[in-house]
């Protein structure tokens, strides 16, 4: 194998793993405020359909990603909504969300499935860092997402390790009623970072058709919604090893494709499946390493996930 | 359970039954902003899944799988579990009683029949034992490793009937020779299929009776055993549960198990009964449906044929819908999401009427679940 097999392979990687990285890093800051979203790949799907929708009927690949951001926003205001103001089971909650969102957007986006094309967003080459050999093809030949994604990662660290209102966030996910006495608002910061995830996840999925496979298909996320809920245990809810986790999904979710041009790929085409298997094997495999209690606590999973705040019930 | 009286059976259907009406009424207000007639649709609705012989053996057929899926998420859900992987034990079933339909020729069909579907039953067993495992010994929450697990299990079931390539490549193992370039296995000999009830045209198999008998044992094994008895415990207050010396990891496995082998006898029963092969495209879409019948049932298995007997004819009125109305059979797909969603988060519809909290022992079915605890 050669050089250039790698080279593609982890460019393809980091552009591949970008809608995973914007899913979870959003779900990053829904879980570090308490609340589990487990409607990520709805909100992506969502995404992904009205994006490729906007930008087809606007010619406007931007408009295309803010329309994607808003719905997104607007599907985890429901989640918010359900959870913290009804304080319904967030488990239950979140699936039903994913389901809503892949009905939803199969029914809306059956039209836009003969649009071949719909414009994208622009891909350029970085001047200078593009022409270094080996990095700059793998880093610095990308799509303006991608490198909204390279920001984003150290800007979501950023935030939450070394600013004030990122104490507040990790605050009201360890213990609410600590951050309520302090004088914060739990349940309004929680409306607002779940709402910031559902952003995010709907820009993740404006990222896969308006960049990564520029077209509509009904349930085209596959399951990366669910991938990036497994990447954060993973990650131990940091944004900067969610990074390297989504272009190490990338990386793994591209494998198939780069493996089935090989000679004995050729010769035994059904080990695709297996290949294709990867990710997802993968993913459990992530998960069971990520969820034993110990690895839990090491890791820092926010200790109120899951657990509606009901300032009467304080001191629970 | 405890007593049956009339006042908590219709107590316990409100929230069911105002989540179906509003979803319906919501559908209709999407019709109308699309600028379709909500009223002829639902009339054409109504006729294809009741309308006449026909409409009424379609609506059995599509409720036959979903009574299964359901109850199998509804066992899950009585543990305290999530068993989002009916999906793919379902397709794992099929493959499992497939490759024994389709070898074996010459058993008699009372040896041959039941072999194919305790193959079907043991390959969703195993399916769902997985995420069972995983989650007793790790800790691994079961929504993620099921859902992952579908996707492997339908590329898995893929493989299987994979037709190799030009080339003469190696095709998946339960591929059919005969079928040229086409992906599927060939049919299962004819000892084991599910005999007729009614032949074509109305086409409703056995199938229907064993998925009835199914919710028959399992409400029984479910509220009138000591096993079942711990299960509910376990998935009501494991604490309590270990406190009382259950084995809450026995508990978690053995309903994972089971919700497992339920799907699988789904996916045998569709192949059996109904189309005697499989071929890629026939999907696990029911496994996910059997998460709606199972909310919209309340995990009671006579709740969930009721559920599946809704559900059902949802799906089998769509298509005389679209041709009747020109309104999108798709719409129904949102419909049964908004039920889903209703029943899901019943806080939602509560607030809706205005509805007072139901008291405690009507809530059951209360789902108790922590993420990771």
């Amino acid at each position: 194998m050669e050089l250039v097999f790698f080279v593609n392979l982890f460019a393809a990687g980091i552009r591949s793993g970008t809608a995973i990285l914007f899913a979870s890093i959003g779900e990053i800051f829904a879980e570090r405020a308490g609340v589990l979203n487990l409607g990520v790949e709805g909100m992506m799907l969502m995404g992904a359909m009205t994006a490729f929708g906007t930008a087809h009927a606007t010619g406007n690949p931007w408009l295309g990603l803010l329309v994607a951001a808003v719905m997104g926003g607007l599907l985890a205001l429901l989640h918010a909504f359900v959870t913290i103001t009804l304080r319904a089971d967030q488990v239950v909650s979140g699936l039903a969300l994913t389901f809503v969102g892949t009905g939803l957007s199969a029914v809306l986006g059956a039209g836009l499935i003969e649009v071949r094309t719909a414009p994208r967003l622009p891909a350029f080459h970085i001047p200078l860092l593009a022409d270094i050999p080996i990095v700059g093809p793998i880093f610095f030949q990308h799509n303006i997402i991608v490198y909204l994604g390279f920001l984003l990662a150290p800007l979501a660290w950023f935030y939450i390790y070394r600013t004030r209102p990122g104490l507040e966030l990790r605050a009201i996910g360890e213990y609410p009623a600590a951050a309520d006495v302090q004088g914060i608002n739990v349940n309004a910061q929680r409306y607002l970072y779940v709402i910031a995830g559902g952003v995010l996840a709907g820009m993740g999925g404006a990222a896969l058709s308006l960049a990564i496979t520029p077209l509509w298909l009904e349930g085209m996320t596959a399951g990366q919604g669910w991938i990036a809920i497994g990447l954060v245990i993973f990650a131990g809810w940091n944004p900067l090893r969610a990074a390297l986790g989504s272009y190490l999904f990338g990386a793994i979710r591209r494998l198939p494709l780069d493996l089935q041009i090989l000679p004995i790929f050729l010769r035994n085409p059904t080990w695709g499946y297996f290949t294709n298997m990867l990710p997802y094997l993968f993913t459990i495999i992530v998960l069971v390493i990520g969820s034993r209690e110990a690895m839990r606590k090491r890791m820092g999973s926010p200790a109120a996930l899951g657990q509606p705040y009901a300032r009467e019930e304080r001191g629970a | 359970m405890g007593g049956i009286s009339l006042r908590r059976i219709g107590r316990a259907l409100l929230v069911p039954a105002l989540a179906v009406i509003t979803a319906l009424l919501i559908g209709a207000v999407v019709m109308l902003i699309f600028g379709d007639d909500p009223l002829a649709a639902y009339r054409g609705l109504f006729s294809g899944a009741f309308g006449n012989g026909r409409a009424w053996s379609t609506t059995i057929r599509k409720m036959t799988p979903l009574i299964l899926t359901g109850l199998s998420v509804s066992v899950a859900f009585k543990a305290g579990l999530f068993n989002i992987g009916a999906s793919g034990q379902f397709l794992i079933g099929t493959v499992f009683s497939v490759a024994v339909g389709v070898s074996f020729e010459g058993l008699p069909i009372y040896v041959h029949l039941p072999l194919a579907l305790l193959a079907g039953i043991l390959g969703g067993m195993l399916w769902g034992a997985i995420p069972g495992m995983l989650k007793v010994f790790t800790g691994a929450h079961e929504v993620i490793v099921t859902i992952m697990l579908n996707y492997v299990g339908a590329l898995f079931a893929g493989w299987t009937v994979y037709a190799g390539g030009t080339q003469g490549q190696r095709p998946g193992p339960l591929w059919d020779p005969t079928a040229g370039a086409i992906s599927e296995t060939a049919d299962v000999f004819p000892s084991a299929q599910l005999p007729w009830i009614f032949g074509p045209p109305y086409r409703v198999h056995w199938g229907v009776v064993l998925a009835l008998l199914a919710a028959v044992l399992i409400w029984w094994l479910i509220f009138r055993t000591t096993v079942g008895f711990e299960m509910r415990t376990v998935g009501q207050n494991p604490r309590a549960a270990r406190y009382a010396g259950m084995s809450v990891s026995r508990m978690v496995i053995l309903a994972m198990v089971m919700a497992g082998g339920l799907a699988g006898l789904a996916g045998a029963i569709e192949t059996l009964g109904l189309n005697h092969k499989f071929a890629p495209e026939f999907s696990g879409a029911v496994g996910f449906d059997g998460i709606t019948v199972a909310l919209l049932g309340q995990t009671n298995p006579f709740g969930v044929i009721l559920a599946a007997f809704m559900l059902g004819a949802l799906d089998a009125g769509a298509a005389r819908m679209q041709f009747q109305s020109g309104v999108a059979a798709d719409i129904i797909q949102v419909i049964q999401a908004l039920v889903l969603a209703f029943v899901a988060a019943p806080a939602i519809i509560r607030q809706l009427f205005r509805l007072r909290r139901i008291p405690e022992q009507i809530e059951e079915t209360t789902l108790r679940t922590s993420w990771g605890g």
